[in-house]
């Protein structure tokens, strides 16, 4: 990857993220760990938005609070405009990387009034307080549409959307640079979600913002990315600019989430044929060896379970298109009616930890 | 589950081990010394400090709290310093009573208190329902001495049933009559309190279970109400509540220090009262590790019935 | 079309609330609506009210009846025999063994016994709540020590031991058997908050809005004063409540076994100490009523709270 110039906002180098599991009679002792996030190498560019893709459980969340510096890496290193993101960030860090939570009504104190959460940065950070405040908190409300006479009431008295401004409203008091959006329209109403990222899009626009977009919605990535990165417990598997992605998909398992995405078109989705995975995704406590995806790939070979493909630009893709496959997926290639090089293990969950 | 039973087990030995170790740290920094209150006011220095030479009580802090762990650990609780017994056997004496006072306290107030909580739930709101609940406010509110300076005030002097009597305990195998003329106040004194608090259980839980889903699919498959209610809402409402119940006849026995008192039955807790005013050391400890020992094994009990039941209590 | 003009076109007319009344009522305010609202708390508050004029007032009963704090009046107030008389133009509730003004005592008993009752309640909600916040927000080694110290503290015979401790400290000062009394409460309250309170903090850590307040920078302290304590308000205020009239009964059991409250201080527990109430039936009925009244009041009042704080929670009395 090149470091050449400055427009590389957020790079994140070779990032583990670990969460061990303890156990122990008297004294706990560390007996597994869950592989949240298991080298990952990312960059985003100042002004686009990168969306992350995912299942549940794959660490897209976990690498986002890394990210914004909740939670410290195990291993790696993260850097924001050249500088690392240590294990407790600076102020200034704080005020330039923002938060858009998934859940609207946990992330929003239900004990206290509109107008004291969204200014909550300025008292923070110091930087107004009093009537200067409340001018600025109204003025905020307005800017992502919501009442500015609203200021006195509490969270209960506002439906999901309009939470879900408010935490808009949080996340741009501070004029960030970067805002890590994860999941926000999940939990919303389809009819709220379209209005929601629009809003989104539009401050983008206006205020020139970087952003981080998580989702397990494809058609919403689709719609709000530049770039989208495809993750698998833990990792990368494939990362291309988005209508590249989206037109030529180069890894086994973005091909299968693509083609378990619903279309609007019915006719169209007569046409197309669904790649159906076998299996439930592995524990992320014991991992699949090498390519994480091979006991669930339609296209595994023996190799596939012991050396682990790169990350890197295959044969014919452009210079930005990566994908970790050894065979990556040819165009017109019909998936759904290969077989397995290699004897599909079962990938049913199991706790690692036994008595 | 080995490691649960063996965490619990531990758990269990570490209160023993604090519970008699802070009283016998109390006891050791009262400001009344013990040989005083056995001496007596009047007493002269060379009597009190040959009663301490006699106790031991000039050893060291550290050497009479090695010998008293060393000899507690084996089983000696020692001997009672007014009266020269073996404290095991003055313990031994004292407990048939209130083993009995406690036993028949709990059966009263689990049929009592199950049988209201059930009759209150299934009938929400009925007159019955509403007059269970007031009586459970004044269950709780009414502290229980006061109850049971009530009772035979109600019950012989108001009332006027003499047969009821209050006094010293006797042994139902020596005077069964007698036994019950003397237990029946007592036991309806202890179990007030908690006949409410256990009503007040029963008809949560029962509430909440009578609103489960498979309530509603049995009595969807045409179930009588009758088997509904008894055969799948009690048995799991009652989980909770045989939970709670083992917990408090553990906490009990060393809770009837007041009811004891007031009916002049010469169980433990008496026993314990009068060695803490007279100061008998010995007889305290021997009291509190017995006591804290009920309470251990009907927990420890409790935790290792309820995780065959509900495995998810082992996960920590 | 500017940025705030397209966003506010985004709202649907019926996502927008009637702007009826801007100024939103804080969730306490609420409950204390909801709470004037219930007949049984209501008149629970009237009782308390009260009782706490009648403990305030004590003085003025002194000098209605003509008989000070503490005074005897052995010949008067007794008969023949020595035994106390009963209710009378003079002494009005009747008179103790001690030929002391059962009316007199009773009012200046209430305010110990209310004092005792709320100090031992703010003691232990006090250390409770401090307790409980640290194990769940500090975590780790504080927290599994803190956990395991609440768990043997609720597993000790708590009335045994307490009864040590007022022995062993029985001071010669009434005053400090005062002080005593309700620390030895608190010691054994505490327990329960703690482990209530610990379990809310533990939960409240999982939420969104703590992680949002750490990814604006805000620090540990100001997380717990402004995102942590203002949810706590609820359950403490509601378990706080409930811990009064078990603290009044707790002091009353002390006394009344003689380890408590020390003569000649009156406390309506050990009122009911010296009281030969089978000759004497004011003497158990008017301190064993002011008793039964004032715990009674407590806890319909507690569980009036705990409905309006949650309307929706099982409350220990149903009413219609």
């Amino acid at each position: 990857m090149s470091d050449v110039s400055g427009d590389v906002l957020v790079k994140v180098e070779d990032a583990y993220k670990h969460f061990p599991i303890k156990q122990g009679i008297i004294f706990k002792h560390e007996v597994a760990r869950v592989h949240a996030v298991d080298g990952v190498n990312l960059e985003v560019r100042r002004g686009e938005t990168l969306g992350i893709v995912g299942e549940s459980g794959c660490g897209k969340s976990t690498l986002a609070r890394c990210i914004t510096g909740l939670h410290p890496l195990t291993k790696g290193r993260i850097l924001f405009e050249g500088k690392e993101i240590g294990s407790s960030p600076d102020k200034a860090f704080r005020r330039d990387v923002q938060m858009i939570f998934q859940d609207p009504y946990g992330s929003l104190n239900p004990r206290r009034r509109v107008g004291a959460i969204i200014g909550d940065p300025f008292d923070i950070h110091g930087i107004a307080d009093g009537a200067e405040r409340k001018r600025r908190v109204q003025e905020l409300m307005e800017l992502v549409g919501l009442n500015p006479e609203h200021y006195n009431r509490f969270p209960a008295e506002f439906s999901g959307g309009q939470r879900q401004r408010i935490g808009v409203a949080r996340a741009l008091a501070l004029k960030p640079k970067l805002i890590v959006c994860d999941e926000p329209v999940s939990a919303l109403d389809v009819s709220i979600q379209a209005q929601v990222i629009n809003l989104l899009k539009d401050l983008q626009d206006e205020l020139g913002l970087t952003y981080i977009f998580i989702a397990h919605d494809l058609s919403v990535v689709e719609y709000v990315s530049d770039r989208v990165a495809v993750m698998y417990l833990g990792k990368i598997t494939e990362n291309a600019e988005s209508e590249e992605l989206y037109a030529k998909p180069r890894h086994p398992y973005t091909n299968a989430l693509l083609s378990a995405a619903s279309v609007a078109d019915p006719d169209e989705a007569a046409k197309r044929e669904r790649i159906i995975l076998t299996g439930d995704v592995p524990s992320p406590i014991k991992p699949p060896s090498a390519c994480r995806f091979h006991p669930r790939c339609p296209k595994a070979q023996p190799i596939c379970s012991t050396e682990e493909p790169e990350l890197i630009v295959r044969e014919g893709d452009d210079a930005d298109h990566l994908t970790a496959c050894h065979f990556p997926v040819q165009l017109g290639e019909h998936l759904a009616r290969a077989r397995a090089g290699i004897a599909q293990e079962s990938t049913e969950p199991t706790l690692g930890v036994s008595e | 589950m080995f490691r649960f039973i063996i965490r619990r087990l531990l758990f269990g030995i570490l209160v023993l081990w604090l519970v008699t170790t802070s009283v016998f740290c109390l006891l050791h920094i009262s400001p009344t010394p013990v040989e005083k209150m056995i001496a007596g006011p009047r007493a002269s220095a060379a009597t009190v400090a040959l009663i301490r030479h006699n106790l031991g009580l000039d050893r060291p802090f550290l050497v009479q709290y090695w010998s008293f762990l060393k000899d507690t650990f084996t089983g000696d609780l020692g001997y009672s310093y007014v009266t020269q017994a073996k404290v095991s056997s003055i313990i031994a004496d004292r407990l048939p009573a209130t083993l009995w006072l406690v036993g028949g306290a709990a059966v009263l107030w689990f049929v009592g208190g199950v049988t209201t909580g059930v009759l209150s739930a299934t009938r929400a709101r009925s007159l019955l329902d509403r007059s269970s609940t007031g009586f459970v406010l004044l269950g709780l509110s009414i502290p229980p001495f006061l109850m049971a300076l009530l009772l035979p005030f109600l019950f012989i002097h108001e009332i006027g049933i003499t047969w009821f009597q209050t006094g010293q305990y006797v042994s139902p195998f020596d005077d069964p009559n007698l036994f019950l003329q003397r237990m029946i106040l007592p036991w309806l004194g202890l179990a007030f309190m908690l006949v409410a608090t256990y009503t007040r259980l029963t008809r949560g839980s029962m509430m909440d279970v009578l609103g489960e889903d498979y309530i509603r699919t049995a009595r969807a498959k045409g179930l009588s109400e009758r088997r509904v209610i008894y055969r799948h809402g009690l048995r799991a409402a009652l989980t909770p509540i045989v939970t709670q119940f083992g917990v408090d006849i553990g906490a009990l026995i060393g809770s009837t220090i007041v009811t004891e008192k007031v009916f002049g039955l010469q169980g433990i807790g008496q026993l314990v009262y009068n060695s803490i005013v007279k100061g008998d050391t010995p007889v305290i400890l021997g009291v509190t590790l017995l006591t804290a020992l009920f309470v251990v094994v009907a927990n420890l009990i409790v935790d290792i019935g309820y995780s065959f039941l509900d495995p998810r209590v082992r996960v920590d | 079309m500017s940025l705030t003009e397209l966003a506010a076109d985004a709202i649907p007319a019926d996502e927008e609330p009637s702007g009826r009344k801007i100024q939103g009522r804080s969730p306490f305010r609420l409950a204390m609506a909801r709470l004037m609202h219930d007949k049984m708390a209501v008149a629970s508050v009237v009782v308390l009210v009260l009782i706490i004029l009648f403990a305030i007032g004590a003085p003025l009963f002194a000098s209605w009846t003509g008989h000070p704090y503490g005074a005897q009046y052995p010949d008067l107030a007794r008969d023949s025999w020595g035994l106390p008389k009963g209710p009378s133009k003079d002494f009005w509730l009747g008179a103790d063994p001690l030929g002391r003004d059962v009316l007199v005592r009773a009012a200046y008993g209430a305010r110990i016994s209310l004092f005792v009752g709320i100090a031992a309640s703010i003691l232990a909600t006090v250390i409770g709540v401090t307790v409980g916040v640290l194990a769940g927000y500090i975590g780790g080694a504080v927290d599994a020590i803190l956990a395991r110290f609440m768990d043997v503290v609720l597993s000790f015979p708590y009335l045994l031991v307490a009864i040590v401790i007022a022995t062993t400290f029985r001071p010669h000062s009434t005053w400090l058997s005062l002080l005593l009394t309700i620390t030895v409460i608190a010691i054994f309250s505490f327990a329960a908050m703690a482990r209530i309170v610990r379990g809310q903090v533990i939960s409240l850590k999982e939420k969104e809005f703590i992680e949002a307040a750490r990814s604006l920078g805000a620090g540990r302290v100001r997380i717990m004063f402004v995102d942590i304590l203002p949810n706590l308000v609820a359950p403490v205020t509601v378990l706080a409540s409930l811990l009064v009239p078990t603290s009044i009964v707790f002091e009353a059991t002390l006394s009344f076994l003689g380890v408590g409250i020390q003569p000649p201080m009156p406390s309506w527990g050990s009122m009911l100490n010296d009281a030969d109430y089978r000759s004497s039936l004011w003497l158990l009925f008017v301190p064993g009523g002011l008793l039964l009244l004032t715990t009674l009041a407590f806890n319909l009042l507690g569980d009036g709270i705990r409905d309006a704080f949650d309307p929706r929670s099982e409350r220990l009395i149903t009413r219609k």
